[in-house]
């Protein structure tokens, strides 16, 4: 086995423990720890896959602020342990045989089109910071720009939300 | 080299854990991370067929969803706190005022 494969098994079963520990867990905080170990091994993939830009990202703004915020809300709200109700018929049986279905289904899609991915010849520069900011400031300036407007918009829609009514 | 059959394997399987979370958890805030999970895992599938094709589109849209997930995070815990401060609850099972 070689090296990068040696560190792909780890960082994967990295993630996956993760998420189950997300699933597992029953106190909220426990589940958004959980969730920030996967979005700390995805990183390290994105590292092993040569994208040093996405992998800095992952761990400033999904790691570093989104986390914060939800940590943040968890002990604003005090939430404590999640109380155990009975599911509803929604969710029990057809639940699970839509998630059943649902890995099924992408499992089919992956095996039967092993052979028409095939991996390029590592080009280092292509995949540069360089390279992404070229695009996003040329091909894709539009979105760029409108994801902006988005942000704005996600701003005061949250400040409009959670500021306290006046009576 | 680690073939790109394994990424998205992996990222099927993320989905598959956050979809699993979002139907059978009753909080909702791990709801919430639950969809974050799920986005992370479509973000392993970009890049690992933008290296895999050798082009850079597929790392533009992963920052593209990040942006999206951090104006839905903000926008989304907005409403959780108004949730929160409107029902007294997390639990997703007692906010039902649309429920005949």
């Amino acid at each position: 086995m070689t090296a990068p494969l040696a560190v792909f098994f780890v960082l994967a079963a990295l993630a996956v423990i993760g998420a189950v520990s997300l699933i597992l867990q029953k106190h909220p905080i426990h589940s958004a720890l959980s969730l920030i170990v996967v979005m700390v091994a995805l990183a390290g993939l994105y590292l092993l896959l040569g994208a040093e830009f996405v992998a800095a990202v992952q761990i400033i703004v999904y790691g570093g602020a989104i986390m914060v915020l939800f940590v943040f809300v968890i002990m604003l709200l005090n939430a404590g342990v999640e109380e155990r109700t009975s599911l509803s018929k929604m969710a029990g049986a057809p639940g699970l045989l839509l998630v059943v279905a649902l890995a099924g289904f992408v499992a089919a899609t992956i095996a039967k089109s092993t052979e028409s991915v095939h991996a390029a010849p590592q080009t280092g520069e292509i995949a540069s910071t360089s390279g992404i900011s070229n695009m996003l400031f040329k091909d894709f300036v539009y979105p760029f720009e409108l994801t902006s407007f988005l942000i704005l918009v996600a701003v005061l829609g949250a400040v409009v939300l959670a500021q306290r009514e006046k009576s | 080299m680690v073939p790109t059959n394994y990424y998205v394997i992996l990222s099927a399987i993320l989905f598959g854990l956050g979809m699993f979370a979002f139907i059978f958890k009753r909080n909702i805030i791990t709801i919430f991370m639950s969809i974050e999970l799920m986005l992370n895992a479509v973000n392993l599938a970009f890049v690992a067929f933008s290296q895999a094709l050798g082009k850079v589109d597929g790392q533009v849209f992963v920052l593209f969803v990040i942006v999206v997930a951090a104006a839905e995070a903000a926008v989304g815990l907005g409403i959780i706190i108004l949730i929160a401060r409107n029902r007294q609850t997390l639990n997703v099972e007692r906010v039902d005022l649309l429920k005949l």
